[in-house]
């Protein structure tokens, strides 16, 4: 349905004087259908025009290979690392200690961010207290902490889940609070009107006229999740693609270190499309924006 | 009627409210307000804009306290939200994240109902207010005046004794806005309950009410009562072109224009 409003071929046959009902619907359906075709053909367009100048610059020794590499190689070392593991170890295993030092953090990040953004968004005196600590310890880099954690919790978990959790929380934490300040007057007014206590007030009021804020957060978020685990990994650790990104940068490996990248993109990107199929699951009350993206 | 039953639904008596300006002043709202509503009258307020209406109802409500006098509901002191009391707000105040019968339940399952007897009663209401079939919709996907509706069930399910009204059809257009006085008195005339209708059209104020109330220009008094006699049940619509309702409009936009100039005088200067 947005789809169709999101295209302007469906406008125009949409008002196409003349034509039945049906004719109508069918030829909004193939606009809409059309305007996919195009926005896909376009960004695959886009890729394999990148991958092929940047294989012809190495090629043709426009860029030099040594520091920037060429997908063929790059593409290669994916496939080895696949089949035949790397020299660490099997790739499944440093990309499954990743993911379990990203997802725990997260979790654990964004839970606290919401519960401390609704806490201090109820609380107008706590929320003016602590404010400005908050300010002070999110204005640290965050990649600062990674060796102080390291020498704290040592090279395993415990220290990653920790960075990650640190980039995760302040921005959810931020939007959730934020989220509970804008909750709209007049709604908290009728819901207490129509008998809502405090606590069902924050349930079934603040906390959904929230969520969109703190949905905003999650997203982006994830993606913080995973730079935490790998800044972690890169210091120090055992396992997980930031080791991999070390290991390859001690051996001038530039094809090594690209091929992180893409593992890391290939995961972000994997958890963007499922946060935001969970996103349109819960926001079906939501009108369609006037232009859709995806 | 019993002896508790004679006290007048809403009393203000020498009511006053102040609000702090951002700059650490006091500015005075409402002053001297006194105002009373027997139980099942219909009371219209009408006044310049900006003049503290809206500040009166949050005062019955229990949402605001007075600076100064006293408000009874009942007979009885205002302290808290008094569950006797339903509100409609001039803006929308419906769940966007909830369709249409989530919304109306919302009321008795904030106080405790069982879910069953909730909606069985949200889709009895639904039915009184035309919305049937429209169960499953969310409010961005109802019209303006279907979502007034929505929100005229949402607030008539809690069965309250006493209905405050916030230029509740302000933004609706002239035929909706028809059709819902219709809708309104007749679930009223079937409630019985106590109504205060804030409104800026007078018109509206007349044919509706038993009662219309005109404020002065901020800080807001009562400045006259005028009783409207007209017979009911009335036919909204029609009843405009009712002499007695011409002489009565008249006489009462005479009282309500010199405040109205009043109070764009004051806006003009402070611009
Ligand atoms: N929370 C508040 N803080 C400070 N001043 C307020 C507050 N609420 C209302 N006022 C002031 O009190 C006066 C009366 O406001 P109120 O909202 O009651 O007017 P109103 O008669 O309902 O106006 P309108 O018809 O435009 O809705 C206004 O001058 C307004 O600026
Ligand atoms: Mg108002």
């Amino acid at each position: 349905m947005s789809e169709i409003m999101a295209s302007p071929q469906a406008a125009k046959a949409v008002f196409a004087p003349g034509t039945s009902d049906r004719e109508i619907e069918a030829a909004a359906a193939r606009a809409a259908l059309n305007y996919r075709r195009r926005v896909t053909f376009w960004r695959w367009a886009i890729l394999v025009l990148f991958l092929a100048g940047w294989e012809a610059a190495s090629t043709y020794g426009v860029i030099d290979e040594f520091f920037y590499a060429r997908p063929s190689t790059i593409a290669m070392r994916l496939y080895d690392w696949i089949t035949e593991g790397t020299s660490e170890g099997p790739l499944w295993y440093h990309l499954w200690v990743t993911m379990e030092e990203a997802m725990i953090g997260f979790a654990v990040g964004a839970v606290a961010g919401v519960l401390v953004g609704i806490a201090l968004g109820r609380n107008r005196m706590a929320a003016d207290i602590f404010s400005i600590y908050i300010k002070v310890i999110n204005s640290i880099p965050r990649v600062v902490l990674a060796p102080i954690f390291i020498m704290i919790l040592g090279l395993g978990l415990a220290s990653k889940v920790a960075l990650a959790f640190v980039m995760v929380f302040f921005v959810v934490f931020s939007n959730a609070f934020q989220g509970v300040r804008e909750a709209d007057r007049a709604m908290i007014a009728n819901a207490q009107i129509l008998g809502a206590s405090q606590w069902q007030l924050t349930r079934s009021v603040i906390v959904p006229s929230a969520m969109s804020w703190i949905f905003a957060s999650l997203h982006v978020s994830f993606g913080f999740a995973i730079v935490g685990a790998i800044v972690g990994e890169f210091v120090g650790s055992r396992f997980g693609i930031g080791l991999l990104i070390n290991i390859a940068k001690g051996s001038f490996d530039s094809a090594g270190m690209y091929a992180a990248i893409v593992i890391i993109m290939v995961v972000a990107l994997a958890a963007e499309y499922v946060m935001t199929m969970i996103e349109n699951r819960l926001a079906k009350w939501r009108p369609a924006p006037l232009h859709e993206t995806n | 009627m019993s002896d508790h039953a004679t006290s007048p639904a809403i009393e203000l008596i020498n009511v006053s409210r102040r609000f702090l300006t951002p700059d650490g002043k006091s500015m005075t709202a409402l002053r001297d307000f006194s105002m009373s509503v027997a139980r099942g009258e219909f009371a219209a307020v009408v006044g310049p804009t900006g003049c503290g209406k809206s500040t009166t109802l949050n005062l019955v409500t229990g949402l605001a306290r007075p600076s100064g006098g006293e408000v009874r509901v009942m007979g009885g002191p205002v302290s808290g939200i008094d569950p006797r009391i339903g509100f409609v707000f001039q803006t929308d105040a419906l769940f966007p994240w909830r369709n249409v019968i989530d919304n109306v339940v919302a009321g008795p399952m904030f106080r405790g109902q069982s879910r069953e007897a909730a909606y069985a009663k949200a889709r009895q209401w639904l039915a009184r207010v035309n919305l049937s079939g429209h169960e499953s919709k969310y409010p961005h996907q109802l019209s303006g005046g279907m979502r007034k509706r929505v929100a005229l069930a949402q607030t008539f399910i809690n069965e309250p004794e006493i209905l405050l009204m916030d230029e509740p059809f302000s933004a609706l257009d002239v035929q909706t806005r028809s059709l819902m006085h219709e809708e309104l008195l007749r679930l009223w005339s079937a409630q019985r309950a106590s109504v205060v209708f804030v409104t800026h059209d007078l018109e509206e104020a007349i044919a509706l009410a038993d009662k219309v109330y005109v404020l002065t220009a901020g800080p807001a008094t009562v400045k006259a009562v005028y009783q409207v006699d007209l017979p009911r049940p009335r036919v909204v619509a029609d009843i405009r072109y009712d002499p007695a309702f011409i002489d009565l409009s008249r006489r009462i936009w005479n009282d309500l224009r010199e405040e109205v100039q009043i109070g764009y005088q004051r806006s003009e200067q402070a611009a």
